[in-house]
């Protein structure tokens, strides 16, 4: 028996709806009422131990969501738990078996060293001393935080300061790990420590992962699953390969010949770029490439060849960019 | 129903601890972190209560220069006026001490911090309370009650056992009828984030008021801050019994005694006042 309920979702969902009265000042006195769907009848489950990227444009409902998977906002409808819990009922109760980072805002103590925000935690919520010694370790090791804990928090750097706010979630061990920009400004390095953490955590002790992030790169190299959220509708759930498929994107792929030729005909696959002797084919994501390279090496002098696969970025873009094209002809 | 018990199966017995001690205990956990804080710059934090301390000295300076001029000021000699003062002082500060940084709770609400509070397992009132806790506000309080003790060696009182009784239990009440105040200006504070000064002219405005005898101002006014915003409970009516001086508004005798119920009933509706704050925000997220 886990946490969750019987259906086995850890993170339930069912219909989940956020609306907010948004009041606009329309002169001194005066002001216009509007509602705004920023949740709208979105429905998810999540098991124990998945690690889920929801991705989404600003104001696409991904912080809302969020919100009221951590408690802090009261769902306007439908039916939500975490671990068999309903978060805005009994959101104190909740926040002793779940941690968040908010990427922008740390919750160090600012002018105390890293060490002392620990103890607070480790007070605040009531570790047992062995667990709170024992945690404190594991992550000072893997996140490097040694020769760190007795640096003011002002003086540690961003990266440094993001794993620093990691493990102040991660001390009580919550069964999941709410994560909104974890990479957010960070470089290279910095980014790549978080996420060989988060995949060791998440492999390790089997914590659920929920992270929202502008950085696909992020989602690439974490989450097995994704969640794409656009005017507080899910718009995609499953796979990351999936999404190049829902995207109906291409794939490209770029041929280097003997010499410069005019554009080659392999259908369905056509020339988007010539340049010298290299061609760019652009071809369904969903065909595969074994034929379409047999072709062109039968019927051309083909020298080198490499397949690109479609740009994340651009996939989800294109789908944003169909949604909105589609909404607009429901209206017209 | 069937949830609740697989829940408790794994987590076990939540262990279940009062609201009240647990806001106490978050209370006391923060404003150790903000005291620390502040030691990390000692110098600011001895400067900027030896500023307090002044500014607030400058305060009654004011009344003693105008002593210098008039011998009674609305029926009241200085040691009196100093008596009033001393309490409303001391009261004040005891208040300010403790949560007097609740009014930067609009800020969170602007800058999207308040949500980092609410996904601690603590009380959010405790921790708003507790936030930017500042020891040098101390400095009123030791200024209040310096006033108040010149003032009780002064005065000549025909000491009860009851009349003494009604100066620690003048600060107490009156203390608390501060807090009530920070709070319901905070809980206000969710709905218009800008709300901060509209709290200030209650407190700070209401704590000036009450260090003038009741004699000098207009009878609405003194109504309004009787049965209105009770701060006559504060240090005026219990204050008049002490020094057997005629009630104001013509009041019977034993509201002097009523200042713990009013006390008790501010903080009950700053409760609510709270909670219903707290409810708006959570389900407008502004």
């Amino acid at each position: 028996m886990d946490g969750a309920s019987v259906d086995g979702g850890f993170i339930e969902l069912e219909r989940v709806e956020k609306v907010f009265d948004v009041r606009r000042r329309t002169g001194f006195l005066k002001s216009e009422r509007r509602r705004v769907r920023a949740v709208d009848s979105i429905s998810f489950t999540v098991a124990r131990g998945e690690m889920v990227g929801y991705i989404g444009p600003n104001g696409a409902g991904k912080s809302t969501t969020i919100k009221m998977l951590t408690g802090i906002l009261t769902p306007s409808g439908g039916r939500l738990r975490v671990a068999g819990i309903d978060p805005s009922r009994e959101r104190t109760r909740l926040a002793r078996r779940i941690g968040v980072v908010f990427g922008q805002r740390t919750t160090l103590w600012w002018d105390l060293p890293l060490i002392d925000s620990y103890r607070l935690m480790h007070r605040m919520y009531r570790i047992p001393d062995l667990r709170y010694r024992q945690n404190l370790d594991r992550c000072v090791e893997l996140l490097e935080l040694r020769g760190l804990l007795d640096v003011p928090v002002r003086q540690l750097s961003l990266g440094q300061r993001m794993r620093g706010d990691i493990a102040a979630a991660l001390l009580h061990d919550p069964e999941v790990l709410y994560l909104d920009e974890p990479t957010i400004g960070l470089d290279v390095i910095s980014k790549a420590k978080v996420r060989d953490f988060l995949r060791e955590l998440n492999a390790e002790r089997g914590t659920t992962v929920l992270l929202t992030t502008h950085d696909l790169q992020d989602i690439e190299q974490l989450c097995s699953r994704v969640m794409v959220i656009d005017h507080g509708r899910l718009m995609y759930d499953g796979p990351l390969a999936g999404l190049h498929e829902v995207g109906d994107s291409e794939r490209t792929l770029v041929v280097d010949l003997e010499r410069e030729l005019p554009p080659i005909e392999v259908p369905p696959a056509r020339v988007v770029r010539v340049e010298g002797s290299r061609q760019w084919l652009a071809f369904p994501a969903s065909e595969s490439a074994a034929p379409l390279v047999a072709r062109v090496a039968a019927e051309y002098p083909l020298v080198d060849l490499s397949v690109r696969e479609p740009d994340i970025e651009a996939v989800i873009a294109k789908m944003y960019a169909g949604q909105a094209g589609q909404a607009e002809r429901a209206v017209s | 129903m069937a949830e609740a018990t697989a829940d408790e199966a794994v987590a076990g017995p939540e262990p279940s601890y009062g609201r009240v001690r647990e806001g106490l205990r978050a209370y006391r956990l923060i404003i150790a972190m903000w005291i620390r804080s502040t030691m990390a710059y000692r110098a600011s934090f001895v400067m900027s209560t030896l500023a307090n301390l002044v500014a607030t000295a400058l305060d009654f300076v004011a009344i003693l220069l105008m002593f210098s001029q008039v011998d009674v000021l609305g029926g009241y000699r200085l040691p009196e006026v100093a008596f009033l003062y001393g309490l409303s002082a001391t009261a004040f500060g005891l208040a300010d001490l403790t949560i007097g940084s609740m009014d930067r709770l609009g800020r969170r609400v602007r800058d999207g911090t308040l949500d980092t509070l609410l996904v601690r397992p603590a009380p959010v009132l405790a921790q708003v309370a507790a936030d930017r806790f500042a020891l040098r506000r101390l400095g009123r309080v030791t200024q209040g009650a310096c006033v108040l003790g010149y003032a009780l060696a002064v005065l000549p009182i025909a000491w009860t056992p009851l009349k003494a009784a009604m100066i620690p239990l003048m600060l107490l009440s009156g203390g608390l009828i501060f807090c009530a105040v920070f709070v319901a200006g905070a809980a206000f504070q969710f709905v218009a984030q800008d709300a901060s000064e509209v709290q200030n002219s209650f407190t700070y405005g209401g704590q000036t008021l009450l260090q003038y005898p009741p004699s000098v101002f207009a009878k609405d006014l003194v109504r309004g801050v009787t049965f209105v915003l009770p701060l006559a409970f504060v240090n005026w009516l219990p204050a008049v019994y002490v020094l057997g001086r005629p009630y104001p508004l013509g009041l019977p005798a034993w509201v002097a005694f009523t200042p713990p119920l009013v006390a008790a009933g501010c903080c009950a509706l700053a409760g609510l006042a709270w909670r219903t704050g707290l409810r708006s925000y959570r389900s407008t997220g502004s």
